[in-house]
């Protein structure tokens, strides 16, 4: 099955996926942080087998994995393909992941919630990724009570996930406004009507290759759908702002040329440490977009931008890479993709 | 704030963590970027959170709570009100209806709200979900009736008179 992140979505120029992330509890049992292992193995079992004895639930296309089977590599790989949170990948011991095998779907099990479901898509695609997250909620709720108060909503080990639990969010690429210095103000706007922009891998990351995310902050009193178009709205004013700005981006001769220049070095590096590979690859993607770069699909962008990172490579690889090599495998992978 | 500030410990990269420490009224400001913040232990995972903006929303409430020996406890999983206020954390669901008085002020501080009003789960959730709708149809009356606009409120009576007998064909 091909990987969700391969295929082109609406709005993809500057929209690049979406991801809805419903937390949840089960009534009866305090938060993961407060289980042994013992307990959370329950816990993994107990929603395991909620989806996977479901006849809505297309149970073959799933895999169940115990995250302490994993090896470090395997585990960061899938937290540069935003399969899974850092820590998530950090902690293992008694976690638990169900993954589509396209992996747009990852249930994680013992995060900070008992369950986390996730949702991705790609391009601006909002509602198609909360009718799935929505869907497979409702699988979960047949089988399994939630912790839930009326006035308060699902209950969460945070307050700040209270009410939908829900949290979504929208990687854009914002080249041309970072270019202008404009993400810090566009940053300071949005949280001032609940909303937050925040770097590549979420909180408290810093945004490589111009690649942002852009969520919902609040989600006590206000519903699913109404969050949902909120954040729709703002990311289409952001994306025009973006689309304006790419288009009075300097002079197009010097876009241009910047354009071709990172081709040129992505298409020719015999070293590529992931820094400079972001880097590159955003002027690409850019270039792309604005057909300059007529000759690359941007399915191979986005490809590349999931599948290039140091833990991605060590796991093809099946070993342990020192830097250097892993530069090398990096560069050799970009020629043969391009 | 400065577009792309450098971090004022390394100098090399763009700070992306931001802290402001008033303490006996002076304000101090540290910029940090992502090693350097997380190599002083101010990672914006654990320490500078909610947990920190939790903690000092209840900062003299703590303190004086933390005073007392006998302090109220969770039945669901021990944890005292102090505890949870410090860690920014619930420990476990039934914390939120053990403290929820205390709990309210913040959590209208995050959200701006405290009723929900999104899905809701179950069988259980049905009889929720109409409870919240006839509470804010009653909302509603009472604005209704404020502003002396009767037909609507006449509607909005009838509607909540039909929801409260149950009436499944007025849904």
């Amino acid at each position: 099955m091909s990987k969700w992140y391969i295929n082109a979505g609406p709005d993809n120029d500057v929209a690049i996926s979406v991801r809805i992330r419903l937390a949840r509890n089960i009534a009866g049992f305090p938060f993961p942080i407060r289980l042994d292992i013992a307990q959370k193995r329950r816990i993994n079992e107990l929603v395991r087998d909620a989806v996977i004895n479901d006849k809505d639930m297309n149970t073959d296309n799933y895999r169940y994995i115990e995250m302490d089977q994993l090896t470090t590599a395997e585990a960061y790989a899938m937290v540069e393909r935003h399969i899974i949170s850092p820590d998530f990948a950090e902690n293992r011991e008694g976690r638990a992941l169900l993954l589509l095998n396209d992996e747009s779907v990852s249930i994680m099990l013992n995060e900070e919630d008992h369950i986390r479901l996730q949702v991705m898509t790609p391009g601006l695609s909002l509602h198609e990724a909360y009718e799935m997250a929505d869907k497979i909620d409702g699988i979960l709720d047949k089988k399994i009570q939630c912790a839930f108060d009326e006035k308060l909503g699902y209950l969460t080990q945070c307050p700040t996930n209270l009410g939908t639990g829900m949290r979504a969010s929208i990687m854009l690429h914002l080249p041309a406004l970072e270019a202008c210095g404009a993400v810090n103000q566009l940053s300071t706007t949005v949280s001032k009507i609940g909303l937050t922009l925040r770097g590549t891998f979420g909180e408290g990351s810093q945004a490589k290759g111009a690649m942002y995310q852009l969520s919902n902050q609040v989600t006590l009193g206000i519903s699913e759908q109404a969050a949902i178009e909120n954040l729709k709205s703002i990311t289409e004013q952001v994306m025009e702002k973006e689309r304006n700005a790419r288009q009075s981006f300097l002079l197009r001769e010097v876009l241009e040329d910047k354009v071709w220049r990172a081709y040129g070095v992505l298409k020719n590096a015999r070293l590529l440490s992931g820094e400079e590979f972001m880097d590159l690859i955003s002027a690409v993607r850019l270039g792309v977009c604005l057909s300059i770069l007529n000759h690359i699909k941007l399915e191979t962008v986005n490809e590349l931008i999931a599948t290039a990172g140091a833990a991605n490579l060590q796991t093809r690889a099946g070993e342990t890479l020192e830097p250097t090599v892993r530069d090398r495998q990096r560069a050799e992978y970009i020629r043969e993709k391009l | 704030m400065a577009v792309n500030m450098l971090c004022k410990n390394c100098g090399k990269n763009i700070a992306t963590t931001h802290i402001k420490h008033t303490i006996g009224g002076k304000t101090e400001e540290l910029h940090l970027c992502a090693n350097c913040a997380a190599e002083l232990g101010i990672t914006a995972f654990q320490s500078f959170d909610i947990s920190d903006l939790w903690g000092s929303l209840f900062g003299d409430n703590t303190a004086k709570v933390q005073a007392r020996t006998n302090e109220a406890r969770c039945e669901g999983c021990n944890l005292t009100f102090s505890e949870i206020a410090k860690s920014g954390k619930a420990g476990c669901p039934q914390c939120y209806a053990r403290f929820y008085d205390k709990l309210l002020p913040s959590l209208q501080r995050i959200h701006g709200k405290s009723q929900h009003v999104g899905k809701i789960p179950g069988p259980a959730g049905e009889k929720a979900m109409k409870a919240n709708h006839i509470k804010s149809l009653k909302e509603e009356l009472a604005a209704a009736v404020k502003d002396q606009n009767f037909e609507r409120a006449a509607e909005l009576r009838d509607e909540i008179n039909t929801l409260e007998k149950g009436d499944p064909s007025n849904e």
